[in-house]
């Protein structure tokens, strides 16, 4: 493989408005780049998921993306409270969210196995009150 | 994608090379080089923005001059709905459809007639089985470009039919040609008044492809201090309006998504917020909706940079033009209006939206890469302050440029700066 152009973003937790800014300019490089529609799709809808959740659940991070002519590889750290239960987590519908914050909020339980849905390989690794990694691979 | 021809002209005599423009254009399109702004033909998507902010006015709208259409034997006005909301004391659009009478038009046709068409057609589409959701409408050529080159995955939403323009030049070809026997197409002139850049564009490429109805396109401000000295109220009008709530609401935000009679609808209007709708909607991460109404101007057309009247006093005058007038005077014929989901031809657009991204760094990807890769080493050693005075939006625009041949490195003034300092001493202005 050739080298890799390498775009790193930091993902504040404090701004709800600047969630998805990281997924803008990536999708950004991606179509100067001349990749396919069907790839930035994927890397769009499993990036910004993963923002989001960045956003949410562990006040941001960093997202690092490695661009290579066959390949999208996004790192996405933060060091949040960690998933207690990661298998558990990847259930469509499992959910931490309470109650109340699914019933008008967000919390459906569809983000995590949406990324792994989108993505050729996805692994996530994490400790609990240290942080967690997720690194996603999409193939061109 | 063919060469499309802009209608934002930059007058370069008057143009003092600020950064006005140039930080604010939403797609990136202006460079200042040379002392004066330069507009990319392939990123402009007419939105004007750069016109509304130009504090010397250095930025026009090439239109037709009003005597354009004198050398047509039989000359239709298409006035839009913006148009209604241009004249002070207009409760009556009759008032003013007389007036065009009187400046030397042989009929009018409204624009809102047709969009009570298309209003009943985009209600047919909805209930279609195959139709991507949300849709977005099609109706403001700034948005479908912006589409094309930003948003590949969101192409099949767009609704593809015509806009009412379109629609409004086509029936009143048919109609003068039907009334008048003695006409050939030929002797018909059909005139556009135009609040907006981006239609004027958006027409003259159909013109030049010869698939347009229209004629000619003025712009709405030179239009408004003609009839202004012509209207009148002493005599009372021999034409009367064919349009309903419906039609005249298209010309404000909302108006268009309104006249679907289904709440799963959103508007937006503004380009930088309609940039932000899209790009949720291209993340997946959108509720459940039907239709999308998106308009480059803040307020919807009445915002359009080619009117007279402050976009929200044009939205409020409207609604007492609306008062009087039923919800709509063009409803589709339909046998089992529920279930009918056709929509004829002709009133679809002849050809579809096409990805056209304007910023690809090379046609092949290897050499996009290696350029890309040398854009990161230069854009590394500016400093990042984003200031416009190289003359590129950003400092990542700027090294592109540099990338590009487009620009040297040492236009950076911030880089000039330091190496001021150097040669002046060599000290840091920080050290004792």
């Amino acid at each position: 493989m050739s080298d890799a152009l390498k775009f790193e973003y930091k993902i504040s937790g404090e701004n709800f408005a600047s969630a998805g800014e990281a997924t803008m300019r990536i999708k950004k490089e991606l179509r100067s780049l001349g990749f396919t529609p069907a790839l930035i799709r994927r890397v769009s809808i499993a990036m910004y998921e993963g923002e989001i959740n960045m956003v949410i659940h562990a006040g941001g991070g960093v997202a690092t993306v490695l661009v290579y002519p066959e390949c999208v590889e996004i790192t996405l750290a933060d060091q949040g409270p960690g998933i207690a239960d990661i298998s558990l987590a990847m259930q469509e519908g499992y959910t931490t969210a309470p109650d109340a914050i699914r019933s008008f909020g967000f919390g459906a339980g569809m983000g995590l196995p949406n990324m792994k849905k989108y993505t050729d390989d996805m692994r996530i690794e994490s400790e609990l009150n240290k942080g967690t990694t997720v690194y996603m691979k999409i193939n061109a | 994608m063919a060469k499309y021809n802009h209608s934002v002209l930059l007058d370069s005599s008057k143009c003092k090379g600020c950064t006005h423009c140039l930080k604010r254009c939403p797609t990136e399109a202006i460079r200042i080089r040379n002392g004066h702004a330069q507009i990319s033909a392939t990123s402009c998507i007419d939105c004007g923005e750069c016109i509304r902010l130009c504090p010397y006015n250095a930025k026009t709208v090439i239109c037709d001059k009003l005597e354009a259409i004198e050398s047509f034997r039989y000359k239709i006005a298409l006035p839009p709905p913006s148009l209604y909301g241009q004249f002070d004391h207009l409760d009556d659009i009759d008032y003013l459809l007389q007036g065009l009478r009187d400046y030397g038009f042989d009929e009018v046709f409204e624009v809102a007639q047709a969009a009570e068409i298309v209003s009943g057609y985009t209600r047919r589409y909805l209930r279609r089985p195959d139709v991507v959701k949300p849709a977005i409408s099609s109706a403001c050529p700034a948005i479908t470009h912006l589409i094309e080159q930003r948003f590949p995955n969101l192409i099949d939403n767009v609704i593809p039919l015509l806009p009412p323009v379109d629609v409004a030049a086509k029936m009143a070809r048919e109609k003068a040609l039907a009334e008048h026997p003695e006409l050939k197409s030929e002797d018909i002139g059909i005139c556009f008044i135009s609040p907006c850049p981006a239609k004027v564009s958006y027409l003259k490429n159909e013109m030049a492809k010869g698939r347009s109805n229209v004629d000619c396109v003025v712009s709405m401000g030179d239009m408004y201090f003609s009839l202004v000295n012509i209207m009148s109220r002493a005599i009372e009008p021999e034409i009367n309006t064919q349009t309903g709530i419906i039609g005249v609401s298209w010309a404000s935000s909302g108006g268009e998504a309104s006249a679907l009679f289904n709440d799963r609808y959103l508007a937006a209007d503004g380009i930088e917020n309609v940039i932000r709708v899209l790009e949720n909607i291209d993340n997946g991460s959108f509720p459940e909706l039907e239709f999308i109404e998106l308009n480059a101007c803040s307020g919807g057309c009445v915002g359009g940079v080619l009117t007279v009247e402050n976009a929200f006093i044009a939205k409020a005058r409207l609604h007492t033009v609306r008062h009087y007038l039923p919800v709509s005077r063009n409803w589709n014929v339909a046998g089992d209006a529920k279930a009918d989901i056709s929509i004829p031809d002709n009133l679809f657009m002849s050809e579809p939206l096409e990805y056209s991204p304007p910023g690809s760094l090379a046609d092949n990807m290897m050499d996009a890469f290696r350029k890309r890769a040398r854009i990161q080493e230069i854009a590394e050693r500016l400093p990042a302050l984003d200031c416009g005075s190289c003359g590129s939006p950003t400092c990542l625009a700027f090294a592109m440029d540099i990338v590009n041949g487009n620009a040297t490195e040492d236009e950076c003034i911030v880089k000039m700066r330091d190496r001021m300092h150097e040669l002046l001493g060599g000290s840091d202005h920080d050290s004792p």
